[in-house]
């Protein structure tokens, strides 16, 4: 509730009192007004009346100088009975900055009536910051307008002074144990509203020997150390296994399974696609072999995964698909010319579900590559464009179980994984492990949310990580 | 003024000033004294309760349990009689501005209606225990939509006249069976500055009524005894509207978002809120924890569900939708407000689930917040997510069991019967019906 009105009549009328009223007692609101009246009232004693009439002149004089209501502090302390609500005043005047306060709390209890000389201080006095360091204590006036009425009650309404602390900055050790404060609750909001039972996850990586293997497979290997779920990392390798990412993969500290694959990966984009489907196919039938259970997660080594995409993936029931974010990086400096036109119409670089209003799966998402088109990489290693091919598998996770001969509840719209790909035909994506594709679940929030990014980023052929 | 004689008066000044500190010391110390005892009983700051609630169902967010006073149920327990007021008290006051149903204070013109259909509603005044009167008083609006109380005593004054010479149950008790809801920042001393409120004093005619309001600080002027503290209205289709998952989260340590400085009627600094929000910005400006500023975020409901402790400070009157807001979504309310009196205290304890701050302490808020036990936190967050608290909170439409309206009713059922005292003797009279500001007087 903002006023709009607030005490601008009371500050008109005592700032009015406050610059007019010195020159003659024209009774100056509160006490000394009251005491002087009562002096004046001329039922005394002419004596005691032109006394009062002195003091308050010479009162008056001495606010002129001082630029507040000296006859006010002088009151005060000789007739002052209640109590007063915090009164630990630094002995600081008007000219001192708050830098000085070296109590935590300095304050000072005025009312409104008395913003009169708020207004003239501040007039001579550095802005506002000093407020909190003002030390002229007020009369009974206060008492009379500014008390909630009651005695006891220790909260007086009117001007107060900002309490600064001298250092008002972080101390790296509250923040360090708010830090820790949060870390706890958020397990706990974990344990609550959280998955209730983790499934293993199982991730799928297709990878070969060349210059940013390491640097690729470092990246994923620390992405997979965080996840918080029980994992197992099938890593399969083209042109057999490699000592290098046996050493790598030992070290981790993950459970992981190093699979061989007889054929090399050959050096052009398309092929390169088509050999990794394949491999991606050989440990899947591992999987089954072995009758691993859990999530199937296709992991490139090349891509970035968020957390949350573990988290999200624990809810799959038999085939969900995730919103992969798209980076076609040139790898020059120059970026594809796109018209504003095509800066229009160019939709999200998101590859993934989409959703109908009612949140069923819909139809998909695609990447657009019409404004990269013949510019696109056909050699790995080439500096330019390197785009996906329609769906990728990334953006897809199985529950093994669906990969077994035979499991309970197994979807009859599943193909058996033996029927797919024997011909050495081409598996595009894993909706060809599917009879029917629109029983796939849309994931991350009906595929709103990009959970991982796809990006191709290789060196030419001849060029060789660095070493140590 | 006279900078140029700086220095000598200042050194005047500061020799008394050191003479009025040691005449003074011994008065404030005794005062002080005085003050902490009194205040050591409701020094609130965490405490640990014993015995209390809990835990824990093996379900979802095992929610501690808040007082069996909350699931009373009011039907039955008493009977209300709503007074057929003409429509210029109410409906067309109401169909003049309909901003009146959206704001804050919106609780008067639902309660209005929440009785109207409720099965505590008898239509025989004779067995009546509690008389309402719809009259709305918070729905005079400036054009920016804050309501002006000027008229609000007369309009009250009217009504009751009204009531009072057309049925004779007014003066049977001088209104001390009757309750009226009135939600404006200082109650039924119909005034937003605190000073004026004062000074009015609660309104005479309403001295022996019973006072629905959301004002409430411990020995004020317009908190009266006996009062029923209830929250602002807040809309709860729009909150509804803006959850979030509860696995969501919670990163943000302190959240708030509101005025620091009221730039409009208190450009320095110090009045409004007597320093306590300028000193929070101040002094947490630069604080990664505390996420405080004054812009209008559009995912203010949202930011609220992913914060650990939401602060509540007083602004202009102690009480704040903040409250509201800071309760439904389960964020750690952080109260700052000396003697504040929060709704429905007999049966909410505030003190299991919210940490209150005095506004002296305000400098030193992160080291209070970070050295609260963690297990403490846990529980409150605990007690938060009860959904009965959640309940208690809000006015739905249409009312729901638990809501904030019956609360308002097992309050009123729970200070029946009357006392033999309530009714009048024949030529007994307690109110003064010229007393007052004479403005008041004029007719509405």
């Amino acid at each position: 509730m903002m006023k709009s009105l607030l005490p601008q009549s009371g500050l008109r009328r005592s700032s009015v009192r406050g610059e007019t009223g010195r020159p003659l007692g024209a009774a100056g609101a509160g006490a000394d007004g009251a005491a002087a009246d009562g002096g004046g009232a001329g039922a005394k004693a002419p004596a005691s009346s032109t006394f009062w009439f002195l003091l308050h002149a010479l009162c008056c004089l001495i606010s002129l100088f001082l630029g507040f209501r000296f006859s006010r502090l002088l009151f005060f302390m000789l007739f002052s009975t209640t109590a007063l609500y915090h009164s630990a005043t630094t002995s600081s005047s008007a000219a001192v900055l708050r830098a000085t306060t070296t109590t935590t709390t300095t304050t000072t209890t005025t009312t409104t009536t008395t913003n009169t000389f708020t207004l003239s201080f501040a007039a001579a006095n550095p802005p506002p910051a000093s407020l909190a360091n003002r030390t002229a204590l007020e009369t009974a006036a206060m008492v009379k307008a500014g008390t909630s009425g009651n005695p006891q009650s220790h909260v007086v309404v009117g001007r107060h002074g900002i309490r600064i602390r001298p250092w008002p900055h972080p101390d790296p050790v509250e923040v360090m144990r708010a830090h820790r404060i949060m870390e706890r609750v958020q397990e706990e909001q974990r344990r609550w509203y959280g998955v209730k039972e983790a499934r293993q996850v199982l991730v799928v990586t297709p990878t070969y020997s060349r210059a940013f293997q390491a640097l690729h497979l470092t990246g994923l290997l620390h992405t997979l150390r965080n996840v918080a779920y029980p994992l197992t990392w099938i890593v399969v390798e083209a042109g057999g296994t490699t000592n290098a990412t046996a050493a790598m993969l030992s070290r981790s500290g993950l459970t992981y399974v190093h699979i061989p694959f007889p054929d090399r990966m050959p050096s052009d984009w398309a092929d390169r696609h088509a050999t990794e489907n394949r491999m991606r196919l050989h440990a899947l039938r591992v999987i089954r072999e072995r009758k691993m259970d859990g999530v199937v997660v296709f992991a490139d080594d090349s891509n970035v995964h968020t957390m949350e995409l573990f988290d999200e993936v624990q809810k799959v029931q038999w085939m969900g698909a995730v919103s992969v974010g798209i980076l076609a990086h040139t790898g020059a400096a120059e970026q594809p010319r796109l018209s504003e036109e095509d800066k229009q119409n160019m939709p999200l670089p998101v590859q993934g579900p989409a959703c109908n209003s009612s949140g069923h799966l819909a139809g998909w998402h695609t990447f657009n590559s019409l404004p990269f088109s013949g510019k696109a990489a056909t050699v790995v290693g080439e500096a330019a464009p390197v785009l996906p091919k329609g769906l990728e598998w990334a953006g897809f996770v199985l529950n093994s179980r669906m990969l077994w001969k035979d499991a309970e509840g197994k979807p009859d719209w599943v193909k058996d994984l033996d029927a797919v790909g024997e011909n050495g035909e081409e598996i595009e994506n894993p909706l060809t492990l599917l009879n029917d594709p629109s029983s796939v679940e849309p994931l991350g929030n009906c595929g709103k949310k990009v959970l991982l990014w796809w990006l191709r980023v290789e060196a030419r052929a001849d060029s060789k990580f660095p070493k140590g | 003024m006279g900078m140029t004689a700086g220095w000598c008066p200042a050194a005047v000044v500061l020799a008394l000033a050191a003479l009025s500190c040691l005449l003074l010391s011994p008065v404030a110390t005794a005062a002080e004294a005085a003050e902490v005892a009194g205040q050591a009983a409701h020094r609130n700051t965490e405490r640990i309760a014993g015995s209390c609630i809990l835990l824990l169902s093996q379900e979802h967010p095992p929610a501690g349990s808040a007082g069996d006073v909350l699931e009373d149920n009011p039907v039955g327990r008493l009977k209300v009689f709503v007074y057929d007021l003409p429509s210029k008290y109410n409906k067309r006051i109401v169909t003049k501005d309909p901003r009146c149903l959206n704001h804050m204070f919106a609780a008067e013109i639902f309660m209005h209606r929440f009785l109207l259909s409720s099965a505590v509603r008898t239509l025989n005044p004779k067995e009546a225990d509690w008389f309402y009167t719809p009259v709305y008083t918070t729905c005079d609006l400036t054009p920016a939509g804050l309501p002006l109380p000027f008229k609000s005593p007369r309009m009250m004054r009217s009504a009751i006249q009204y009531l009072s010479s057309k049925w004779p149950f007014w003066n049977k008790t001088d209104g001390a069976d009757h309750f009226f809801v009135v939600p404006h920042d200082f109650g039924a001393c119909f005034h937003y500055q605190e000073e004026k409120a004062i000074e009015r004093g609660i309104l005479p005619m309403l001295r022996r009524a019973t006072l629905v309001q959301t004002f409430g600080q411990k020995n004020h002027v317009c908190l009266k005894e006996g009062s029923i503290t209830i929250p602002p209205y807040a809309p709860p289709q729009k909150m509804q509207a803006h959850l979030i998952p509860a696995d969501t989260p919670r990163s943000i340590f302190v959240y708030f978002r509101g005025l620091f400085y009221d730039n409009g009627n208190d450009p320095e600094g110090g009045y409004y809120v007597r320093g306590a929000r300028a000193s929070l910005w101040e002094n947490f400006k630069n604080n990664p924890l505390f996420d405080i500023s004054t812009e209008h975020p559009a995912t203010y409901y949202e930011d609220m569900q992913r914060a650990v402790f939401c602060l509540c400070p007083l602004g202009w009157a102690p009480w704040s939708p903040r409250l509201v807001e800071a309760v439904v979504f389960g964020c750690i309310p952080v109260i700052i407000a000396d003697d504040i009196v929060l709704p429905f205290a007999d049966a909410i304890p505030w003190e299991e689930i919210g940490v209150f701050v005095d506004e002296e302490d305000v400098p030193k808020l992160d080291t209070i917040l970070t050295s609260i036990p963690i297990e403490d936190i846990l529980r409150k967050q605990r007690l938060l997510a009860n959904p009965s608290m959640k309940k208690a909170m809000l006015f739905p439409q249409p009312a729901q069991p638990r809501d904030a309206f019956h609360q308002i009713l097992n309050g009123l059922a729970r200070k029946l019967p009357h006392s033999k005292s309530v009714y009048l003797q024949p030529a007994e009279k307690h109110l003064n019906w010229t007393a007052g500001p004479v403005g008041d007087l004029k007719p509405w």
